[in-house]
């Protein structure tokens, strides 16, 4: 049976794992190739690496890292932060990355996502969405989180898929950094209108948590950073506590 | 040994290259027909679409060279799937290595089955094979693709999406799988590990 997936997201900065509370305080959370190989020794499904400091120049340590990440690693990882054309996606796969994530070149530039689907396949274009919940109704954020947009999120995600994303990755800024739970209303919602796998982010503080956006939100993979990296919630314990709760998970 | 990798123009390559790295393995990745006959294993991996794949094989008349090779031989992904007699992506001639045909998942119920299939899911049934050696009971593998392998005499292991599909085909000294090995943590390392000792 196919399983739902853990994945912990290294963010990173300066070729270092830091995690923003809400995206504003950084704190240090060490090397992340020694992370990486900890969490894929742990039981993780798969990996997030989101750099969050990519710029031009910086492109080509990102790339390094990649291949480190790549040669240590024995699960698949997505890299993302910064990427807007094709050149750049090249780069990184060619570095090693299974899968890349767009977020804000797509909002700019819709048709990249079909650019880069034609180019590499769907099955390595995620398609990252910011979403915050403005008067009741649901709107794509930009800049991580800072910036909105007239987009509505279920229109976008459905506007991404037909273009060929082969994953969503949601996170929810109302969400992110409260450890209050996912935003399983809207992630069920996506979840159900499109035929691609959805991935939750934002908001994870319980091993609970897991089971709802699983069921409830009808996550196919979920995504958390800090609750692993400070050890809040080890991997093999969730993935217990989950198989205890009759979800389907990777032993 | 000599281990070569076939270079064509599939995505992913360099995966295959760091498992076999992490294994401690030398494989060399070539398009060379000399270097490719004289290997002692050869391992063609795949990621991507089949027609522009197959295309770009023939051209170089290495669909040719692949059938008329007699060491291990083990194909990956949509390695697997070029093996095979036909298929549904873009109507395909294939290599016909195994008398299979490659279908598209149609899912039933968008809800419940996605398609692609992504992610870790079960090897089941598996039979007596060199390949299958010392592995778990239901071992997880990691999946990415939207067509497979129909059942055949030659599956020596299914996984259940929809329905049961191929997850491994052998014939004489043709082995493929539809999972990525490279990235399947030790349960990759050890069919990998299993087909080099072949």
């Amino acid at each position: 049976m196919l399983t739902k997936r853990i994945i912990p997201c290294l963010d990173i900065k300066d070729g270092r794992t830091v995690k923003g509370v809400n995206f504003v305080q950084l704190r240090d959370a060490g090397d992340p190739v020694e992370l990486a190989k900890i969490y894929s020794d742990e039981g993780a499904d798969e990996l997030v690496f989101l750099d969050i400091t990519a710029t031009v120049d910086k492109r080509k340590t990102l790339a390094e890292l990649v291949t480190k990440v790549a040669k240590a690693i024995n699960i698949p990882f997505t890299v993302g932060g910064g990427i807007s054309t094709v050149e750049d996606v090249k780069v990184l796969l060619n570095a090693g990355a299974d899968k890349i994530s767009i977020n804000s070149a797509a909002v700019h530039n819709p048709k990249i996502v079909d650019e880069m689907a034609a180019e590499f396949g769907s099955q390595c274009i995620v398609v990252a969405i910011d979403t915050r919940n403005v008067d009741g109704l649901d709107f794509v954020h930009t800049h991580g989180g800072r910036k909105a947009t007239l987009l509505r999120t279920q229109a976008w995600a459905k506007e991404v898929a037909d273009r060929g994303a082969g994953e969503i990755l949601l996170t929810s800024m109302d969400h992110d950094g409260t450890k209050a739970g996912f935003a399983n209303e809207i992630l069920a919602e996506i979840s159900s209108a499109l035929s691609i796998p959805v991935i939750a982010s934002g908001g994870a503080g319980t091993m609970a948590h897991f089971k709802d956006v699983f069921t409830f939100g009808k996550a196919d993979a979920a995504l958390a950073a800090s609750i692993f990296h400070f050890k809040e919630i080890p991997i093999p314990e969730l993935k217990e506590y989950l198989i205890r709760e009759d979800i389907s998970i990777r032993k | 040994m000599k281990t070569a990798v076939i270079k064509y123009n599939s995505g992913n390559v360099q995966s295959v290259l760091y498992a076999l790295e992490r294994l401690g393995v030398e494989a060399e990745l070539t398009d060379d027909t000399e270097k490719i006959r004289s290997a002692d294993k050869v391992i063609f991996p795949g990621q991507g679409e089949a027609s522009t794949a197959m295309s770009y094989l023939k051209a170089r008349k290495l669909d040719q060279l692949i059938k008329e090779l007699k060491q291990p031989f083990l194909g990956v992904c949509l390695g697997l799937q070029l093996l095979c007699e036909h298929s549904e992506e873009n109507d395909t001639e294939c290599m016909g290595i195994f008398p299979v045909k490659v279908k598209h998942f149609i899912p039933e119920n968008s809800q419940e089955f996605k398609v692609p299939h992504v992610g870790w899911n079960e090897l089941e049934n598996l039979t007596q094979n060199p390949l299958l050696t010392d592995l778990p009971a239901n071992p997880f593998v990691y999946y990415v693709h939207s067509f497979y392998a129909e059942m055949s005499k030659y599956t020596i292991s299914s996984t259940h999406y929809i329905h049961d599909f191929t997850a491994i085909l052998h014939r004489d000294n043709f082995w493929a799988i539809q999972a990525h090995p490279e990235k399947s943590s030790v349960v990759g390392e050890k069919l990998l590990e299993n087909f080099l000792s072949i």
